[in-house]
């Protein structure tokens, strides 16, 4: 039966919490409007005044700011007049929204989830052929969105209210987050793909406001531009992929689009298409090549964004794309395998420059990147459940290792402040041996790096085990083995994206080790002012870090490995998932679920860790943190370090191939040529020209000589009396 | 009677119109305007004989125009005159644009 045609009413979970659906996102947009209001009535001072401010200059304070740090005298700066307020409703409607959603995952789970619930709100779009309603959906797959999204984001929110305590712009910031999870869960919930992009597109105008937080900042404000605009040209593709949606199947609903993609031939054109565009989308909000540069840079906005926005969720929505449009991608195994292709090749990319970074959260957004690019392997090649269940550890793991390195970076920064050090907070050279200070922090971001590098039984490693699993299972017996990419059968394709997956993970492990040895262990490079100052950060934002700590030992259960089914219950998410995402990865492997030996897996499994293991044992065999000095004193890497890095100069080859053309273009032909020439020279002034000469030519018909006008109303007058007259 | 009275308003008409373009003196043309304004007299009496007294009436308004239009005309032109110290109009062009 078809499952768009059932009626609302007749769907089980209509009888339960779930007709509250509406109010999930309803709630952060209540938040905004009251966060927004109050931004705005309390307009103090702008400006930066933050511990992460910008990574390059330590903190950004306003000139003339250093009087009133003299005379205060290193206590608190004021806070703003509405914090406390602020402070209740900014993370108060996450919980709210976050209660509502495990009572509706508590109802889902009680009830049969055949068919997706779809709960019609009003008509948004009726023009012509195009009968456009404002639907929610849900099925398993936004469920377990809707957990990450107002789960994590409740913890984050948490956490802003420490780490942004002395902000002067509080309620701006909780405004600008609280909307970004209205939008998020508009896109997680859309029902239809225009739906889903006015969510997609709101996160990035969020992000956009967000990266820019501390605007006053130059670097700042172009990080936020630089993040729009990559993200619009992926965006493009998004538009293009829906307009041919409309054009071949006359629908936008996600399961209508999804019902007549099944009909389609198996590789045809037209499915291949669509769902290439999709992905040029998705590499522009998911940062994969060629448009991930914006991700790094959007490190500037402050760090608990970083982990809520440009880690656990909006950089995911991507992922979540490919898995809800499912349906066309599995009729479509070339633009699976190049999704497959180019994220493996986005998480080596990305893993290597990762190696290389000195700026602590540099490190993790481009781990942030390296690791998107796995799920992408793992929704390209079929694997939905695998992608879906990385894309939820990675939410936990990630929003915790930013989260601490935020923490790691509020107390640097915050030592920095009580000696008047002008340092850079970020930077890891300036760090080392904090485990003493801040031991708390200190333990579960081992939690969390151990859980990224894939040791057993931390949640990174179910997760990444699964996606390696998945592809080495597709090269034989799938249809991405039977396609052929640029000419290479596809079994040759997903061994190179295996290869390349297998690397960034021993990538992953030494970096983060990396990251790891020096931020927390070694002598301690802060400075002798400042090491009495380091102490751990305030409970509101330990709190959250403990609570994904214990998230990200344990998120692995949600998806236990039948290999492993001895210490769980087998594939919850799996099971989960099933009736949205089961039928098109079933496609891809020709219809049957993909089988390996038992003998072929547990090696598979087995070098999965030893790769995790030999990662961080070679970090630390090769790595000597003593012999790091503080980034004032560090000389200029070179060779191959410096291309790493300065991230294989892509930004200054972006620059030099598309900005400086544009740019140099638009102010030749553009603003030269057509605005100061056409617009300007044509059509104002010409227009005053023309005006001027008409003008002239009046004059000179005005002679002064009463006989010339006495001749012309006469001429005048003749002309009419004849017109009257011979009519 | 009537062809002959309305020849002479034509002929009287179109000396005043050519004494108006072609004189440069402003009483000259002054009075040429008033030739006009009598033509056009001649032929609303002539004409009254066909369609009543209305024309006689009109007449007697035109002459009542007429010279107050005469006081104020002369008026004008003596002023001219004492700022120009010439009534002949070729010199007189401040409305030149």
């Amino acid at each position: 039966m078809n499952p768009a045609m059932i009626p609302e009413g007749a769907h089980p979970l209509a009888a339960t919490v779930a007709r509250l659906v509406w109010l999930l996102p309803l709630l952060p947009l209540l938040g905004f409007l009251i966060n927004g209001t109050l931004a705005m009535l309390g307009v103090a001072k702008i400006g930066p005044a933050d511990p992460s401010a910008n990574g390059g200059h330590g903190h950004g304070e306003v000139p003339g700011h250093a009087d009133e740090h003299a005379h205060d005298d290193h206590g608190h700066p004021p806070r703003h007049k509405f914090a406390k307020i602020v402070s209740l409703v900014g993370p108060g409607v996450l919980v709210a929204a976050f209660a509502l959603a495990v009572a509706i995952f508590a109802a889902m789970r009680g009830v049969e989830m055949e068919h997706p619930y779809l709960l019609t709100l009003f008509s948004w779009m009726p023009v012509g052929d195009l009968k456009l309603d404002a639907t929610i959906l849900l099925d398993p797959l936004s469920m377990t969105m809707v957990m990450v999204v107002t789960g994590v984001g409740m913890l984050i929110h948490v956490f802003s209210v420490g780490y942004m305590q002395d902000d002067p712009g509080y309620p701006r910031y909780f405004a600008y987050l609280n909307l970004f999870v209205f939008f998020m869960l508009l896109l997680v919930l859309g029902g239809s793909y225009p739906l889903l992009f006015v969510g997609w597109e709101g996160v990035g105008l969020c992000s956009y406001l967000l990266i820019g937080f501390w605007f006053s900042e130059k670097a700042n404000a172009d990080a936020g531009k630089k993040a729009f605009i990559m993200n619009r040209i992926g965006d493009f593709g998004f538009l293009v992929a829906m307009l041919l949606m409309f054009a071949n199947f006359g629908t936008l609903d996600i399961l209508g689009v999804a019902e007549q993609a099944a009909e389609l031939p198996m590789g045809g054109v037209i499915a291949t298409t669509i769902a290439l565009f999709l992905f040029l989308g998705c590499t522009g909000k998911s940062a994969q090549i060629p448009l991930y540069t914006w991700l790094p840079d959007a490190m500037a906005g402050p760090t608990p964004v970083s982990a809520l926005i440009h880690a656990a969720t909006m950089v995911t929505a991507g992922v979540y794309l490919v898995a809800r449009a499912s349906g066309i991608f599995s009729m479509a195994p070339v633009a699976q395998l190049t999704v497959a292709l180019v994220g493996a090749a986005t998480a080596f990319f990305a893993a290597t420059i990762g190696l290389k970074q000195w700026d602590i959260k540099k490190v993790l957004a481009y781990s942030t990147v390296s690791q998107l690019g796995y799920m992408f392997v793992a929704v390209g090649v079929g694997a939905y459940v695998a992608g879906i269940f990385h894309l939820v550890t990675h939410a936990f793991f990630k929003a915790l290792l930013f989260l601490g390195s935020g923490s790691v970076i509020y107390v640097l920064h915050a030592a920095y402040h009580k000696t008047h050090n002008h340092d850079d907070a970020q930077d890891m050279r300036n760090m080392g041996g904090l485990r003493q200070y801040m031991p708390i922090t200190f333990s579960l971001m081992w939690i969390a790096t151990l859980a990224i590098a894939g040791i057993p039984l931390f949640s990174g490693f179910f997760s990444k085990d699964e996606i390696l699993t998945s592809v080495f299972a597709r090269i034989s017996h799938s249809t991405l083995a039977d396609a052929s990419l640029l000419g290479m059968p596809g079994g040759t394709v997903l061994m190179i994206v295996y290869g390349l997956a297998v690397a960034s993970a021993l990538m992953t492990a030494i970096y983060m080790a990396r990251m790891m040895l020096y931020t927390f262990h070694g002598p301690n490079r802060t400075g002798e002012g400042e090491r009495p100052h380091l102490k751990e950060a305030p409970w509101v934002m330990t709190g959250p870090l403990v609570v994904l700590g214990a998230l990200t030992a344990f998120g692995g259960w949600l998806n236990v490995p039948a290999l492993l089914g001895a210490i769980g219950p087998v594939g919850g998410l799996e099971h989960f998932l099933e009736p949205v995402v089961g039928e098109a990865a079933l496609r891809t492997t020709l219809g049957v679920a993909p089988h390996l030996p038992h003998s072929t897996e547990l090696m598979l499994v087995g070098a999965a860790i030893f790769i995790a293991v030999a990662g961080i044992a070679f970090a630390v065999w090769r790595l000597k943190p003593a012999a790091l000095v503080p980034r004032k004193d560090a000389p200029e890497s070179t060779g191959i370090d410096r291309v790493l890095e300065n991230k294989y100069f892509v930004d200054e080859g972006y620059a030099a191939a598309f900005v400086n053309p544009t740019v140099n273009a638009s102010r030749t032909v553009l603003w030269k040529g057509f605005d100061a020439g056409i617009i300007d020279g044509l059509f104002v002034n010409g227009s005053a020209l023309l005006a001027r000469a008409f003008g002239w030519m009046g004059s000179q018909l005005q002679t002064g000589q009463v006989g010339t006008y006495a001749w012309v109303l006469l001429i005048g007058v003749i002309t009419l009396l004849g017109a009257f007259t011979f009519r | 009677m009537l062809v002959e009275a309305l020849a002479l308003s034509a002929l009287l008409f179109t000396i005043g119109v050519v004494g108006v373009l072609t004189r440069r003196n402003a009483i000259i043309i002054f009075m040429c305007v008033e030739l006009m304004l009598n033509a056009v007299n001649l032929s609303f009496v002539a004409l009254s004989k066909l369609y009543g007294a209305a024309g006689q009436v009109f007449v007697v308004f035109t002459m009542a125009v007429a010279a107050a239009e005469a006081a104020v005309g002369l008026a004008i032109i003596i002023a001219i005159f004492r700022h120009q110290r010439t009534v002949n109009l070729q010199n007189i062009n401040l409305l030149k644009g």
